[in-house]
This record gives C-alpha cells, structure tokens and sequence, in this order.
C-alpha cells in the first residue's frame, strides 16, 4: 500500500516574498506612533502573536499624518508599511472603499454573495505585490491585519 | 546501541510522502506525532472485527471490544509504572483530564483565599483550566518563574510556596523550550506543604521514562497522540484517594450504579468518569503505541533525542543570525529546540522551510505567558522523535541557512 502523494496547494516562495514586500519589511514607512493621534488603535492576531498599533491624524475628514508600530511577519509589517502610504491624504470613504477592494483580493468579503473580483493594479500600486499571498491561507491574515484595524478605528466615522 | 531509524521509519507510511517534490522531513512532534502502520491497522481491525458497545452485552462481540478497551488500561499502568490501574481514566485528550481535576476535584477542594502555584511553562491546557476555576471561586494563581538559563527558578517556587498553596499544578516538560522541570523535588517540597500536585505529562510521556510509583504525584495527564497513538484519546492517571472522594465530571450512562428518580449512585471506579460511550476504537488502538515504545524502550527513546539534540546544538552554532532559547543542555530538556532568526519573523522562517518540507511549528505554543516572560512574539519550534535523524537536522540548518538567501540580507 503506497501512500499518495497529495498535490501540494501552496505557491512559491518567489510569490510570497516579492522585491516589493522584502523593501517595505527592511525599510518600512511611516513606522511609529504620532503624538495626540485623532484616532488610535490596536489589531493583535491571537493566532501567530501579529499586533499592529495605528496612531493617526485626521483633518477634514481625510488622513492627514498615519504611522504604524507592532511586530509580526514580513507580510503582516510590509503591509502595515504599504498600507500607510495607500492611505495617506486619502478621505474615509475612499479608505472603506479600498479596504474593501484589497479584502476581497483574498476573498474576504461582508457580502458572500459579492463576487472575488481580481486585483486592480492601478487602484492599489504597491499594495498589488501582496497578490501572491492567496496562495499561502494561513498567511491571508496577516495581510488583512493592518486593513482590520484600521477599518476599525474609522468604523464610525 | 542506538536506534536502527531506517527500520524504525519504513514503520511510518507518512514518512515516504513528498511536500513540494521533497521528501517529508516532520519536525513538529510535540503538537503531534504520527503513527506506525501497526496503530493505523489497529483502528480498522477494530471495525471490521471486533465493532460493538462495551460494559454492555453478553454476546462474544462486546466482550471481545471491552477486553481490547480495557487492556490498554492494563498495558498503560504498566507502562507509566502505575499502582494499579482503575485510576486510569480515558479521556479526549490532555486537556480534558486537567479541566476534569479542575471540575471534580478543583471545585470540591478548593476554597475562597486559596491559592494555586504554576510555572510559566505552562501550556494554555494548564493554565487557562485554572484561571477560569480561580474566577468561580475566588481563587489566587501564582506562577513560579524561570531563570536565565530557562529553567524552573527553583529558589523562587519555594518562595512561592507557601501554607495557602493547596494545589500545585507544573509540567513535566515545557513544550516551547523544552525544558525537563525537577518534578522529585516539586512533588517533595510540595507535599510538605500539604499542597496536591497535578502534571501535565502531556510532553513527558511521549519522550521518556515515567515511573508513577516513584513519581508520587497526584494527578497526571497526557494525550496518546503525542505518542504515535491516535487523537481523541487522553488520560488522567489519579490517586484513589482523591478519586473516590471527588464529583464526577459528566453524568450519564456508564458511570452509575443505580438510578431511581430520588437518588442516584456513582459507578465504581474508573466508569464513574467515563460518562456514555467512550472512543473505543481508538482507546484500542492506543494499546499498539504502546507496545510499539515499549518494544524500543523508553530509555532508548530518550536517549536518541538527547543524541539528536546534542548534534542539533551543535549545528545551529553555526548560525550567527539565530537566537536559540531553552537550557541548550540535552539533560535538562527532551529533544526540542525554540529558535528565532534575529530579524526574520519565525512564520517567514517557516514558510521558508516549508518549501524545503521541513515541517516544524512557529508562534506561541499555546504559552502565552512563556513568551512573554521571553520577551518575544513567537518562536520557531523544530521537536523530535524515534524517526528523525541527523540527515534531517542538516536538512533543517541548511533551509535556515537559505532564509537570509530569500530575505536578501
Ligand atoms: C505541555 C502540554 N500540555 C498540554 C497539551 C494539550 O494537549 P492536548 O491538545 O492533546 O489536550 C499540550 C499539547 O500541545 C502540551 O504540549
């Protein structure tokens, strides 16, 4: 009786790990934490031990200054470091927009009726890179982490 | 004499699979082990041959399933050197048995003011149990530290101990670290305090000799997966004395003696903690890792994994960019080794691995409290067992030495 050898479902490591992602997590933007932020708050992954802490400043209803902190994985703090840079100057509604947009990359959506749509380059720029990681499942969350958090914060805004 | 593992690993069908075009190198033993063909074939011998209820029938089927539920009880006390064995008590697994002691012992005997003395070792199954009985009660927990060289700061749990401690509840051995914790001496000092010991043996008994009578404990539980038996099997090892006195856990079929509307009386034990159908199957299946470890010899056991450690120790000094925890002495830890590269987080350094099959476990080890006191987030975990082999911890220093490659630095 030979075992069978079961197709293995994950990507290459050359996915996961672009040029992109290695230069936010080596050099990432706006790292640390504004003094009397507007909005702040805290996103941890119970799983892996991933925290993130926003710090941000808003005026006019759009994110003027953001900066992030925590500890985690090269995919947990790049995103955080490409999510700042998204962000910045944009207002809260584009923000819930594209929060959304970049969720559903992973098929993570409030609708499950909503279809997966595939990710818009021009929409998203560096944050696009993060693409491979639908081929990791486990790594989803924390791609999606930084975006939980700060969706969060802004909830009621 | 050391292990024959080439002999050993054609016993494990698993081991000849591939994960990414390479052969699988399985380093997370202390979540779970696999299991020998003679384990797998046991499960479906039992269904095809010997299938009914057990404690039940008078035809040949039922008793033929109670007698191979049963002789594990029976192999068990002798392979944990047990004074008898209807304190044996099968349960789903490690955390079951401690969450039992909590319910049935915990919540008769123990008291508002009271306090219960932990190790930060302890694994969430040995902690959080506790927590949630000392909220009930009004309880206190304390936690005995670990000192520079990551083992138990004996000094400071004798501190620790004193006259309110009623219950100490302390890991054999530190599934994150790996660190083999001075049970003699905190089974001793405790009981001349008057206080009760429950171990977690969840870690301990896979990976060395356990000897009851000399332990002297009173409460011990482990799981048979962690032990090339099959999951949904656990066991809590007790003294009569406190077993017979204690609550049951559930109620229902099996653990009574009558039932009237007005009264109902406990079964004898062990059945009083066995409520319904227990996992027959794999209970009997358990009976062959058992025999499997004691064909080997836990002793042999134990010493290849201080062979495997001594040798993986040695390797991972050449690797300026890791940071190794635990007490980096083969005689105070079984064969786990934690880890962290100084920049790259331990998922990256598994995902890493994974590309090369190299199966070994990143995060907190269900020890929160542990990681904490390390001062970090998480840690990669490679663990052994009889089937690995030095080729695969050159295997696993050779796919770490491929993380600063992927990272560019
Ligand atoms: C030290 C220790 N205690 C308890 C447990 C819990 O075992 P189980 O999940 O089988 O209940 C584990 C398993 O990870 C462990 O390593």
């Amino acid at each position: 009786m030979e075992p069978k050898n079961i197709p293995d479902p994950m990507g290459s490591l050359d996915e996961l790990y672009r040029e992109i992602i290695l230069d936010h997590f080596k050099s990432p933007h706006n790292m640390g934490r504004l003094p009397n932020p507007t909005l702040q708050g805290e996103g941890t992954n119970p799983l892996c031990g991933d925290s993130v802490t926003l710090t941000l400043r808003l005026e006019e209803n759009k994110i003027k200054d953001i900066r992030f902190d925590g500890h985690g994985c090269a995919i947990s703090q790049s995103s955080s470091s490409m999510m700042t840079d998204a962000v910045l100057g944009k207002s809260i509604s584009e923000i819930k927009n594209l929060g959304k947009s970049f969720k559903s990359v992973f098929g993570i959506k409030d609708n499950p009726e909503e279809p997966v749509k595939p990710m818009n380059v021009e929409e998203m720029g560096d944050l696009a890179a993060l693409e491979g990681v639908k081929k990791f499942p486990v790594r989803i969350k924390c791609a999606i982490l930084p975006w939980n958090t700060l969706l969060e914060i802004i909830k009621g805004k | 004499m050391t292990l024959d593992t080439e002999k050993i690993r054609r016993d494990f069908p698993i081991l000849s699979r591939q994960i990414n075009g390479l052969p699988l190198i399985y380093l997370d033993n202390a979540a779970t082990s696999q299991k020998p063909e003679s384990v797998i074939k046991a499960i479906s011998d039992y269904y095809r041959n010997s299938n009914a209820n057990i404690h039940r029938g008078v035809y040949t089927l039922s008793e033929e399933a109670t007698a191979l539920y049963e002789t594990t009880r029976l192999k068990l006390a002798e392979f944990l050197n047990a004074p008898g064995s209807n304190n044996i008590i099968f349960t789903r697994n490690a955390t079951e048995s401690i969450n039992l002691v909590a319910h049935a012992w915990g919540r008769k005997f123990l008291f508002p003011g009271d306090e219960i003395l932990l190790t930060n070792f302890e694994h969430h199954s040995n902690f959080v149990p506790w927590y949630m009985l000392a909220e009930e009660k009004g309880i206190k927990l304390k936690v005995a530290p670990f000192n520079g060289n990551h083992e138990l700061d004996l000094q400071t749990f004798a501190h620790l101990l004193t006259p309110r401690v009623k219950l100490v509840a302390v890991t054999a051995m530190s599934n994150a670290l790996g660190t083999i914790l001075p049970l003699d001496k905190i089974i001793e000092w405790a009981h001349a305090n008057d206080s009760v010991v429950a171990v977690d043996g969840a870690q301990a008994t896979p990976h060395m000799p356990i000897d009851l009578k000399k332990l002297n404990c009173d409460f011990f539980s482990f799981s048979a997966h962690k032990m090339l038996g099959p999951t949904g099997v656990g066991v809590l090892w007790a003294k009569n004395e406190h077993l017979e006195k204690m609550n049951p856990f559930l109620g229902g079929g099996e653990m009574i003696n009558t039932v009237t509307v007005e009264k109902t009386t406990w079964a004898d034990l062990p059945n009083k903690f066995e409520a319904g159908t227990p996992n027959i199957a794999d209970v009997a299946a358990f009976s062959a890792a058992i025999s499997y470890l004691s064909d080997i010899g836990m002793d042999m056991v134990r010493g290849h994994e201080k062979e495997l450690t001594v040798y993986a120790l040695k390797r991972f000094n050449e690797l300026s960019d890791f940071t190794v925890y635990g007490p980096k002495d083969p005689e105070k830890q079984g064969g786990a080794i934690s880890f962290n590269h100084n920049r790259v987080h331990a998922h990256d350094v598994g995902t890493i691995l994974n590309e090369e099959g190299i199966a070994i476990r990143t995060g907190h080890h269900c020890a929160q409290p542990l990681m904490k006191a390390l001062g970090v987030p998480a840690t990669a975990r490679a663990s052994f067992y009889i089937y690995n082999t030095n080729e695969e911890v050159d295997a696993l220093i050779d796919g770490l030495k491929r993380v600063n490659k992927v990272f560019g630095l």
